[in-house]
């Protein structure tokens, strides 16, 4: 596990180090890797948090299909996954017609792909979360006068509130690494659509100063993701 | 535990059958006897795919003993991927840039084997009534070229200049052959690629580009320093500047010096 990452650290060039990743081509990546990241992790809260409660409260084969399919992208390679949404909202794909073929080659498309890789992530961690629970403290809650909404908001988000944050600390790392649908789905365009991982990629057969540089800046990040993401629960339980 | 021995050798069997049958090399096509004893690795830039594979085929039949295995791609990940030690016998570059690029991994003087120019692709039927590169300015065309790191960008660059247009792609591709891809597969309406591309997909047609003749890319073959026989490598390098190569890049499209 070591070896590649003491790899990568022996080809940076320390001495460019801040210019190559300083420079116009890097920031903007970076640049558009975070607002990227960043839209992918809400849209996955926004739509991955009620899909998690939906799998929950399912019975029966269903749900195991249903959770198969949600955790599909999970091990999807993502090339396959952007070929897939191509398909799906691309120009020709099956909403070509209505999308006017608008969606492929924008920003959106990058959201999109990374909100589609990274959801999994979401979902399950909601999920197991739930299924943790004994509905204990919903049920004394209930007992006590509260309404369904109220159970909801004051009892079982602040219950899941650590799982949320895994979820989405994992997503918004899945998110910012995302290469293969992004590639696929979104193309690349300086500002546009090429985000660092799509940098890193273009710079690595003719900068590979820079390619080395940028990469370390994303092994960086991912490092300091993971240690937020598994850092020891505070307090009791 | 007979019925499921017989089983097993039936799968087994008929997986070799089916191995063999979708191998690369179908026995039935060896046109002499004796497997080959050596193996040619080429790197070969991507818009030569199709010819390549001919002219390799010819110089396996021609030479029995070898067995010639091309890696196409990008020039400029090829070059890369040449400096970073892969085990390469030949490289063959879409530009100079990217034959210098590998130094003196290069064994001796490359050879120019041959010449290519830039068209404009479109989808069968022209949906975008595209006629010249200056349509290519206009945003509301979808259009994409070959980032310029990549020698098909670089002539790009260079033929964009030249005609004093500012191109304005939606995206920047890795090699010529993912251009290709998206022209055919309908996603964009125009992209840039080699005169040779049109005839590489089905569904494609061309448009012809003012000045193109004076924006050539030039294609050189050398025989790589760490080649496992360097005198088979420049046997190969050799044989692609010869009159068989000639005759199959001059029908492929290619100019040949």
């Amino acid at each position: 596990m070591l070896l590649p990452l003491a790899g990568l650290v022996a080809r940076v060039e320390w001495d460019q180090f801040w210019t190559l990743v300083t420079s116009e081509a890097s920031l903007t990546a970076l640049g558009l890797s975070l607002r990227t990241a960043l839209a992918a992790t809400g849209l996955t809260v926004a739509l991955g948090v009620p899909l998690g409660f939906v799998l929950h409260g399912m019975r029966g084969p269903a749900r195991g299909l249903v959770r198969a399919v949600v955790l599909a992208p999970l091990v999807l390679p993502p090339v396959v996954g952007g070929l897939a949404l191509l398909y799906a909202f691309g120009r020709r794909g099956l909403l070509g017609e209505e999308l006017g073929g608008s969606i492929a080659f924008t920003t959106l498309a990058v959201v999109i792909a990374q909100t589609f890789v990274a959801m999994p992530f979401m979902v399950v961690s909601v999920e197991s979360a739930l299924a943790s629970r004994t509905g204990r403290h919903e049920a004394i809650a209930a007992t006590l006068g509260a309404s369904r909404t109220r159970v909801l908001a004051r009892v079982t988000m602040p219950a899941l509130a650590p799982a949320l944050a895994t979820g989405a600390v994992l997503a918004f790392a899945r998110a910012l690494g995302e290469f293969g649908a992004t590639l696929t789905f979104a193309g690349s365009l300086a500002g546009v659509t090429r985000t660092a991982p799509l940098e890193i990629y273009l710079a690595r057969e003719t900068d590979p100063a820079a390619a080395a540089a940028l990469s370390l800046v994303l092994v960086a990040v991912a490092i300091g993701v993971v240690a937020l993401a598994y850092r020891p629960v505070r307090g009791a339980r | 535990m007979r019925r499921g021995l017989g089983a097993a050798v039936a799968i087994v069997a008929s997986a070799l059958v089916a191995g063999c049958a979708i191998g690369p090399r179908p026995w039935a096509e060896a046109a002499s006897p004796g497997p080959p004893t050596e193996t040619l690795t080429v790197f070969a830039a991507a818009s030569l795919s199709e010819v390549m594979e001919r002219i390799a085929d010819q110089y396996e039949i021609e030479h029995s003993e070898v067995d010639v295995r091309v890696t196409y791609g990008g020039s400029s990940g090829l070059a890369a991927q040449i400096r970073e030690g892969a085990p390469a016998d030949v490289f063959v570059s879409a530009d100079e840039a990217q034959m210098d690029a590998i130094g003196d991994l290069a064994a001796g003087e490359h050879i120019l084997v041959a010449k290519n120019h830039l068209v404009i692709a479109v989808p069968a039927g022209n949906p975008a009534g595209v006629a010249g590169l200056d349509d290519l300015a206009d945003p509301a065309v979808v259009s994409v070229i070959c980032a310029p790191q990549v020698p098909c960008g670089a002539a790009t660059a260079s033929l964009a200049v030249l005609n004093g247009v500012t191109l304005s792609p939606v995206s920047e591709e890795q090699s010529v052959t993912d251009v290709l891809g998206k022209i055919a597969s309908g996603q964009a309406d125009a992209g840039v690629v080699y005169a040779t591309d049109i005839a590489r997909a089905p569904g494609v047609e061309k448009v012809a580009i003012a000045g193109t003749e004076r924006v050539l890319n030039r294609y050189p073959a050398a025989a790589l320093a760490d080649a496992a026989d360097p005198a088979r490598a420049r046997d190969f390098v050799d044989y692609l500047a010869g009159p068989e190569a000639r005759q199959m890049l001059t029908e492929a499209r290619f100019g040949v010096p």
